[in-house]
């Protein structure tokens, strides 16, 4: 009888504190939500004032009062910064720069991690300590000298060729990609050395292990480097920015033209509605690949976090 | 202090080996060894590798020619004039007079100079690698002949490089890349804070050419006299104390917030976790710039927040959340970042601690139960330690990327709140500063000099924390 009503009423507990959590994970579910409705609400807001000018700016409803698609068509259609249809250029040369970025990152990075973690020679933990001093450099001091290099090499600020700036920029993402292998080495530092060991046994060279034994077990880690690099610069804003040039606004990636939607010197500055459309284009596609491929995301991230 | 001794004698150690080992070659090298020493490859030709030889006898020419002609760029030549350059505080070669309006510009662009320095510097390292290496290789062939074996073929010495060589085969692009890209530029900075080299001193018209400045910089921490007046003086203890506050905040919140957060999403017969969870990884794929972009016009001046606060009769006027007026608070702006860098930092935290969360043994739990323990006594004692315990290297790195965390702060405020007179505002970072000083202002030794601080400053914590660590120093014992 005791021990009856004891039960019952830990059971009653535990569910007082389920009820609990569900509220404040719907509570703070909210919270997170917020800013990103808002900015999916604003990209499809279509709002006139009474002088029939068109709403482009902040307003202070977060629900719009009318909807429809004039962000995104002004936003395809607009000439910024004296360059005609500048978001589907943006668009298609961040595609670009990305596309190439994933490929060489990935594969400096593989084969630096793989070196790291199964071959062993001289310069191993020499070459480990200099990837971890350099990366303790604060990015941003050496971002403007990477800007020298590139133009004394005509990669950026090349007043004949504009567009080369998008090979400079290119260089800068991946070229350094090969010291972040830290993850990737953690990875194969779990492939057990017995498989190595009896490749070698049967005659295999280390390049024949690389391809045939460890690539088909890394398919994980290939596919978070890929992620990773591949989203990098729809990401990143800064470095695009610098290196390829404020005044080269048909070689800008998207970021670089969204932000200046909304700071830049453009003659209507803050077209806040049309940058809220634009950054629904650029997350959906992203936002929908980290979905699918959350699983690989979640084990790189948490591999990174116990190695360190 | 046993570890110093032992590091003493082996710093001395493999120098004395390495210069017994270049006397030997060049003793008793063959004739085609010790030719070596002088014409590359020279070796190589006489034990009949002739592409071998023909490749290090093309780069030695190369790079002699390199030296000797220095090729230039927009004025400024490489080789041994950029060598001749480095020292000098006077005007260099390639300046022209202009008699139709007086000016003498000298041509060269100092950035060039102190750069092309080291390119020239790197090329000199290179050429003795390779000296090294070709004199290795032709050793190696009379070693071979000696023990009565064929030196190796061009064939066998590519396949060498798919094997027992492969390393070589793959780490030679990154390192390349690497020392181009990443190290050639980190040491260009750190050059340039011992010059006087900025963008406005330094125009590229004028008799003013950079020097060498010492620690000049770095004592205008205290002294206030460098490229940015008094301004480094007057903000640089402010916003490293702010930094260090930042730093801490910020990790300790998203961490312990992570924890939580997973716990309540992980929590036994709660429904719809892929649900709450896809939720708040949300704002992990959203690229940043556009969500804390959106943070900060939802709380802007004309923002729904700002209204939502003045129709409930809350406050009287907009409030200044992020500072970005000159007059707002810097208080309220600092908690603000704090508080949304909470809203950026607690998702990925989560995500990384559900998994290790799951791994907890359960009969831990269950033995505690037994004995009679609540379940916050269970979360401090067991939950907690277990998870701090594995992902100490996450807390540490993360302290060191907050350091240096450009994009909440960037993008949130911008560093305000502003004060007249000064790049430095109330919530700039470190790294925010040296992004303002370097890009805006173009103080590029200034720059370097915050640079430099911050890398120190992240550098021994780093040391510290993590050399000491098992993870890094049996880091190839446990495979």
């Amino acid at each position: 009888m005791m021990n009856n009503k004891k039960v019952r009423s830990q059971s009653k507990a535990a569910k007082t504190s389920l009820t609990i959590t569900y509220v404040l994970l719907i509570v703070l579910g909210i919270i997170w939500l917020v800013p990103l409705v808002w900015i999916i609400l604003s990209a499809f807001r279509c709002e006139y004032r009474p002088d029939g000018t068109f709403v482009g700016t902040v307003v202070s409803n977060y629900f719009p009062k009318a909807y429809g698609l004039k962000n995104f068509t002004d936003l395809f259609t607009a000439r910024y910064y004296g360059v005609d249809n500048a978001f589907p250029k943006w668009m298609l040369n961040t595609l670009i720069i990305a596309i190439i970025d994933c490929i060489i990152s990935t594969f400096l990075v593989l084969s630096v991690a793989y070196c790291i973690s199964k071959l062993r020679f001289r310069m191993r933990k020499p070459f480990m300590n200099m990837a971890m001093i350099i990366g303790l450099f604060p990015s941003f001091m050496s971002m403007i000298a990477i800007y020298f290099l590139l133009k004394s090499i005509g990669l950026t600020g090349n007043p004949n060729h504009p567009e080369y700036s998008v090979i400079g920029l290119i260089l800068a993402y991946s070229a350094g990609a090969g010291l972040g292998f830290q993850v990737a080495k953690g990875f194969f530092d779990v492939i057990p050395n017995a498989l190595v060991e009896s490749a070698k046994l049967d005659g295999c060279t280390n390049f024949k292990i690389f391809r045939k034994v460890i690539l088909p077990l890394a398919k994980p880690i290939i596919i978070y480097q890929a992620l990773m690099s591949f989203t990098g610069p729809w990401m990143d804003f800064i470095f695009a920015k610098v290196i390829i040039g404020a005044d080269n606004a048909a070689h800008w990636t998207v970021s670089v033209g969204l932000y200046s939607l909304l700071f830049g010197t453009h003659p209507d500055t803050n077209l806040f509605t049309q940058f809220a459309a634009g950054c629904v284009i650029v997350a959906i596609p992203i936002v929908t690949l980290f979905m699918f491929l959350q699983k690989y995301y979640v084990e790189g991230v948490t591999a990174g976090a116990v190695k360190g | 202090m046993k570890a110093n001794t032992k590091n003493k004698k082996d710093l001395f150690g493999p120098i004395k080996k390495w210069f017994t080992k270049l006397g030997r070659r060049f003793v008793d090298g063959s004739i085609g060894t010790k030719l070596s020493h002088f014409i590359f490859g020279a070796g190589n030709f006489y034990h009949k590798q002739f592409i071998k030889g023909a490749l290090f006898l093309i780069l030695q020419i190369l790079i002699i020619l390199f030296m000797v002609l220095c090729p230039s760029i927009n004025g400024t030549p490489y080789g041994w004039k950029a060598l001749a350059n480095l020292p000098l505080n006077k005007v260099v070669e390639g300046g022209t007079f202009d008699p139709l309006t007086g000016e003498f510009s000298h041509g060269s662009d100092c950035k060039l100079i102190i750069l092309f320095g080291f390119v020239t510097i790197a090329v000199i390292v290179i050429y003795f690698i390779l000296w090294d290496r070709n004199v290795e290789s032709s050793y190696k062939a009379d070693m071979d002949e000696k023990i009565g074996k064929t030196p190796t073929s061009f064939v066998e010495d590519i396949k060498e490089l798919f094997d027992s060589k492969f390393h070589i085969t793959m780490l030679t692009p990154t390192l390349i890349a690497a020392l181009v890209f990443t190290v050639l530029p980190t040491v260009f900075m750190i050059a340039l804070a011992f010059t006087t080299y900025n963008a406005y001193d330094m125009n590229e018209i004028g008799t003013n050419l950079f020097h060498w400045n010492g620690f000049g910089n770095f004592a205008a921490v205290f002294t206030g006299e460098g490229s940015l007046g008094v301004e480094i003086k007057n903000r640089f203890f402010p916003v490293l104390g702010w930094t260090f506050i930042w730093a801490i905040f910020a990790t300790l919140t998203c961490y312990f917030g992570g924890i939580v957060l997973a716990l309540l999403i992980n929590k036994k017969g709660l429904k719809g976790k892929k649900i709450f969870r896809t939720v708040f990884i949300m704002t992990i794929a959203v690229p940043q710039f556009i969500s804390l972009l959106a943070v900060r016009n939802i709380l802007g001046e004309y923002g729904p927040i700002n209204a939502l606060l003045m129709n409930l009769n809350l406050i009287s006027e907009p409030i200044g959340f992020l500072g970005l007026q000159s007059g707002d608070s810097e208080v309220l702006a600092k908690v603000m970042v704090i508080v949304i860098n909470m809203w950026v930092g607690i998702p990925y935290t989560m995500l990384m601690t559900s998994g290790i969360l799951m791994n907890i043994p359960a009969d831990l739990y269950e033995a505690a139960k037994v004995d009679g323990a609540s379940t916050f006594k269970m979360f401090a004692k067991i939950t907690l330690p277990y998870v701090i315990f594995i992902t100490t290297p996450y807390l540490i790195s993360s302290f060191v990327g907050n350091i240096s965390a450009f994009n909440s702060i960037f993008l949130l405020t911008g560093g305000g709140p502003t004060y007249v007179g000064y790049q430095a505002g109330g919530t700039d970072l470190l790294v925010t500063w040296l992004y303002k000083v370097t890009i805006d202002q173009g103080m590029y030794n200034t720059g370097a000099v915050i640079g430099i601080f911050t890398f120190i400053i992240t550098a021994s914590i780093t040391l510290i924390t993590y050399r000491r660590s098992k993870a890094y120093n049996e880091e190839d014992t446990f495979q």
